[in-house]
């Protein structure tokens, strides 16, 4: 599959884009078209509209009506992958140098990476299972790895692919390898994050990094891995201490709890008590918290990738709900899962 | 050394009209061209809000037009336009500072104008319907531009009573 996003400017380079004063002018245009975009985000009546739908089918008719999805859509997948390739077509229009939004697929390339090693490991051609939408091609991932040839690939990926894959080849421990490409990926979003001066972008990255770092100590206590596992897995964050982390997950779930309760995730916790997918809801919520504000900034990329991120919890909230309409599983149960929206 | 430095009475005046026409006019091109941006990105989405949107890119450019008005005055008072035009050192300086008020607010509230119009273009692209008051907020800052434009006026035509 051709990646349309692939685009070999990044801040990876050195050079902050996101710095330069005159991109705040650079985006005045995206930003007010974005302002008419964000009017046809669904909101919380529209997704009450969905729960009082009757089954899947009506909901696929009713998000058809909204104008989702593109001629041909069938199936609920079809449609929310079609609305993704809208939203990232019209980024494109709006923004020449799509590299300002690598932060936000950087964990794609790591995911074609893991998934390129596993076809080549297990010698089948599996269909559909590389994101389109990420920096590097997936046929140029395909051919790196088929070809053990990784200076295909940017300098930062060499390191972990070759690894990610000498595990996978020799030892034959997905496991093992999912971590190395896991750690990379969040590494790399972290520091691409970070760098883009941004604050939004930066905070994204934090958040992000510091969930997959408490997901990963949670899991750690639950199936007893031990040390080595977890400082080869967790990556660093300025809003975790991971050698506390480490040491709480060592000695059980409460002093996780405990050591959380004392950081800007406390909020979290009473979600992480009750379950995983309760904790990635509180996480969502947490970042349509932090776009909310870019509705009314009228300046700068904020609001681009605020409405990159609504968007993308518009697709999760409606494939949420949709599942629980195709598997017949209560509303109740589905409002809990739903995320907040942004408008 | 006075008599030296009285020579040059007429061309501190004039750099004081210049700046007058030069700065503000400068700031209110930058501010039409930034509004000019933001008002394309409405209309690509919604071609019938184009006269609401065009008022609102036009506000910041008033203060080019304050501060010609003020250059003329001053340039009319100095003689350039025709008349006397022997002016001294100290009323050159006095007719510059007299043109100050309009060149450092006419910079400053063009620019400010121009993000409070773009901020309303925001308004105007949610709710149309609201355009009254989306434009009171860009509107507003005229105000101060309004003033410096009369501190300066009174300035320059008083200056050119002063018998120094």
């Amino acid at each position: 599959m051709k990646n349309k996003l692939h685009n070999s400017n990044s801040s990876d380079s050195g050079i902050n884009p996101y710095s330069d004063v005159t991109v705040n002018n650079q985006f005045v245009n995206a930003v007010a078209r974005i302002r008419f975009k964000e009017l046809e985000l669904l909101g919380k009546t529209d997704i009450e509209s969905l729960m009082s739908c009757e089954n899947e089918k009506e909901c696929l008719q009713y998000l058809t009506d909204k104008g989702w999805g593109k001629e041909g859509d069938q199936t609920s997948e079809q449609i929310l992958a079609s609305e993704r390739e809208k939203t990232w077509e019209l980024l494109k229009e709006l923004v020449k140098d799509i590299s300002f939004f690598h932060t936000f697929l950087l964990g794609n390339d790591y995911h074609n990476l893991k998934a390129a090693i596993k076809q080549v490991y297990k010698g089948n051609d599996t269909p559909n299972v590389y994101i389109p939408n990420c920096t590097i091609d997936p046929d140029i991932i395909i051919q790196a790895v088929k070809e053990h040839d990784f200076s295909l690939l940017p300098e930062v990926m060499r390191e972990a692919a070759e690894e990610a894959y000498q595990i996978q080849l020799r030892t034959g421990d997905s496991q093992l390898c999912d971590i190395v490409l896991d750690k990379a990926a969040l590494d790399r979003i972290y520091s691409h994050g970070k760098a883009s001066g941004n604050e939004l972008i930066s905070q994204y990255a934090e958040l992000k990094v510091a969930a997959a770092n408490i997901n990963i100590a949670i899991r750690s206590v639950k199936t007893g891995k031990d040390e080595e596992f977890l400082r080869r897995a967790l990556s660093e964050c300025e809003s975790l201490n991971i050698e506390t982390l480490i040491q709480s997950a060592l000695d059980g779930m409460d002093e996780i709890f405990n050591y959380l309760s004392t950081t800007v995730y406390s909020d979290g916790v009473p979600a992480l008590k009750e379950s995983a997918q309760a904790f990635e809801r509180w996480c969502d919520n947490k970042i349509i918290e932090y776009i909310r504000p870019q509705k009314y900034n009228p300046f700068s990329l904020s609001p681009l990738a605020a409405y990159l991120l609504a968007r993308e919890n518009e697709i999760k909230t409606v494939r949420i709900l949709l599942s629980g309409k195709r598997n017949d599983i209560s509303d109740d149960i589905i409002r809990e899962r739903l995320r907040e929206m942004y408008v | 050394m006075m008599e030296i430095l009285n020579d040059y009475g007429i061309v501190l005046a004039v750099i004081g009209a210049a700046l007058a026409a030069l700065i503000p006019g400068i700031a209110s091109a930058k501010a039409v061209s930034k509004g000019g941006i933001a008002g394309a990105g409405i209309i690509t989405e919604n071609p019938s809000l184009f006269g609401k949107v065009l008022i609102l890119q036009l506000l910041p450019g008033t203060q080019g037009i304050y501060g010609l008005i003020i250059a003329f005055i001053t340039f009319s008072q100095i003689g350039v336009l025709g008349g006397s035009n022997d002016i001294s050192f100290v009323k050159g300086l006095l007719y510059l500072a007299a043109c100050i008020p309009i060149i450092i607010v006419g910079y400053t509230s063009a620019i400010r104008q121009c993000n409070a119009a773009i901020s309303s273009m925001g308004i105007l692209a949610k709710r149309p319907d609201q355009f009254g008051k989306a434009m009171i907020f860009p509107a507003m800052v005229e105000t101060y531009a309004i003033l410096a434009t009369l501190i300066s006026i009174l300035a320059v035509n008083g200056v050119s009573g002063i018998n120094i």
